[in-house]
């Protein structure tokens, strides 16, 4: 058997087809971005190297990315602080075994299959200023008609693009929680019960610490989500007006797509993966120490 | 004292259920009526007259049956070369004998953590020189890559699980790689091929980004992509939106209320392994 499965030529055979498209349409790519991230070029004429430059003007020139870069941060802060601990909080409830757990598992998760286009064209909907669900139920508890455009207004509507995203997602984290709780060994309870710890002793002492790994996943998940946010922005609000609710995401496909600044904007697409990358180092550096605490339990 | 704090707890998931399926509910409504009862008459009960007109005009007149047709074609080609060469190439890495394989597995596992937009440039420039972009290969080609990392990883974790005994009989009967590839270890790994592929089908079927990029002719466009020209083509007609709307979730729901457990189990091993 070995000697079947060490064939170079099987070997190329099954490997190549992934490998190769994986390499050209994939890695190759992203490094291209990199190289034209560091050049002056519009995609038709010669390419003029700058360096880092075009990094540097993101942040000093640039109008809008300053501000971009702070909505995404916003959306991150709105996943970390609202997010996860509602879906952990869910998801400790329904581990405790309640009435109906797998129904309320199961609804809550109907949002995350259905498409960040037919979910931003609804809360498009919801958040229309004469018609929207918003509105007419704001104007039942006042009694009077209430007009307001959430999404045409400045400062309304980034938040109002972060408020679905959120929504969507909730039933995500929460079951990842699940399943990781549901993966603890009932011993560590059974031990707990007849020490007679509570429900709440039991969650924060037991539960929490090793559940670590997985809450990490879940920042991670939720960090570079919303560092890459783009579908829901781009449906509901298209980054405006003038500009209020833009995330690099946005503003990336704007310079690349509509400004013809090839160079510029692959250096907006490339922050997006730096960012992404840096972060994720920065929180399985900081949950390394916590994941050693919790394999001491 | 306990009894009243379960039923507190109980009203709690009850309310969040509400606001999880509500608007979703609204939605449906509002697919089937028309602008009257939507602006006024009747906004939050069921329809008062079913115009199921809504979902004819929207599927021959609105152009939505060809959007679900592509996306259809999209998904089902990429679910289905995605799952071949994955499980192929799975199986190298995990059983075969070579040097690099680890190498190559974490190589792969790298194009997790990559966003699709640091691809998007170079992709759409390389396969306009192709003369491919604007077609169906044009979109399958980066559809296909970029589901390769997940599926291989779902795939390989897999492998990793199977006793080697399995095969290693056949082998000793003097089966070939590819045949015992084909007969026996293809059916043992269908678990995790459905786990991979609804993985693959859903991310694909919801995809916007290289779909708005990449096709601009109305005969290749995706439904995401279709209903958002179809809603500003139509923007005042809510009834119509709505129903071309339900129409794109329909096959993610009802892949999702038959095989909810496995739809649930495949997303979060997604997770995990990312």
């Amino acid at each position: 058997m070995d000697k079947m499965l060490g064939k170079k030529r099987y070997i190329a055979i099954f490997v190549m087809p992934a490998l190769l498209l994986f390499l050209c349409f994939v890695v190759a790519p992203l490094v291209v971005t990199g190289i034209y991230s560091l050049f002056e070029y519009d995609g038709i004429g010669t390419m003029k190297f700058l360096g880092l430059s075009n990094y540097i003007e993101l942040f000093t020139k640039d109008r809008y990315f300053p501000k971009a870069l702070t909505n995404s941060l916003v959306l991150a802060g709105a996943s970390i602080f609202i997010q996860i601990p509602l879906s952990l909080l869910l998801a400790i409830i329904l581990a405790r075994g309640i009435k109906g757990e797998k129904a309320f598992r199961t609804i809550y998760f109907v949002p995350v299959v259905i498409s960040s286009m037919v979910i931003g064209q609804l809360w498009m909907k919801i958040f229309n200023s004469q018609y929207g669900l918003l509105n007419i139920i704001i104007g039942f508890f006042t009694g009077e008609k209430f007009e307001y455009s959430w999404l045409s207004t400045p400062s309304t509507a980034f938040i109002a693009t972060v408020i679905p995203a959120v929504w969507q997602y909730i039933g995500y984290h929460m079951l990842i929680f699940y399943a990781g709780i549901k993966s603890i060994p009932t011993d560590y309870y059974e031990a707990a019960k007849i020490d007679g710890a509570s429900n709440g002793q039991v969650s924060l002492k037991i539960t929490l610490p090793l559940l670590t790994p997985v809450i990490k996943t879940c920042l991670l998940f939720a960090l570079t989500g919303s560092f890459r946010a783009f579908d829901l922005i781009y449906v509901m609000t298209g980054g405006g007006p003038n500009h209020a609710s833009e995330v690099p995401g946005t503003l990336m496909y704007s310079s690349l797509f509509r400004r013809g600044l090839y160079g510029y904007g692959s250096a907006q697409a490339f922050f997006i993966v730096i960012e992404c990358l840096v972060f994720s180092y920065v929180i399985s550096r900081l949950f390394k120490k916590a994941e050693e605490n919790a394999s001491v339990i | 004292m306990k009894k009243v704090k379960k039923r507190i707890l109980f009203i709690i998931l009850i309310l969040i259920a509400i606001a999880q399926l509500f608007p979703l509910y609204w939605l449906i409504t509002f697919s089937l009526k028309s602008n009257i009862e939507i602006f006024g008459e009747n906004v939050l009960g069921l329809p008062k007259d079913w115009r199921w007109i809504n979902y004819t005009t929207a599927l021959s007149d609105g152009g939505v049956l060809r959007y679900f047709l592509n996306s259809v074609f999209y998904s089902g080609t990429t679910v289905a070369v995605t799952g071949i060469i994955t499980a192929m190439a799975g199986y190298a890495i995990a059983r075969m004998k070579w040097k690099l394989n680890n190498l190559v597995f974490g190589f792969f596992a790298l194009g997790i953590m990559i966003p699709t937009q640091a691809a998007l440039l170079p992709l759409f420039q390389v396969l306009d020189k192709l003369g491919l972009k604007g077609g169906y290969i044009g979109l399958l080609i980066p559809y296909i890559s970029f589901a390769i990392p997940m599926s291989l990883m779902i795939l390989v974790s897999f492998y990793k699980g199977i006793p080697k005994e399995m095969e290693e009989a056949s082998y000793i009967d003097g089966c070939g790689v590819l045949r015992c590839f084909g007969t026996i270890i293809l059916p043992i790994i269908k678990p995790a091929l459905a786990t991979a592929s609804i993985f693959t089908f859903l991310g694909t079927w919801n995809e916007l980004m290289f779909a708005n990029t990449l096709v601009d002719s109305s005969d290749f466009r995706t439904l995401p992509v279709g209903i958002m020209s179809f809603s500003g083509q139509y923007s005042t007609d809510w009834g119509l939106i709505g129903a071309a709307m339900v129409i794109a979730t329909l096959p993610t729901i009802i892949v999702y209320f038959f095989l909810s457990n496995q739809v649930q189990e495949s997303l979060v091993m997604g997770a995990v392994k990312g």
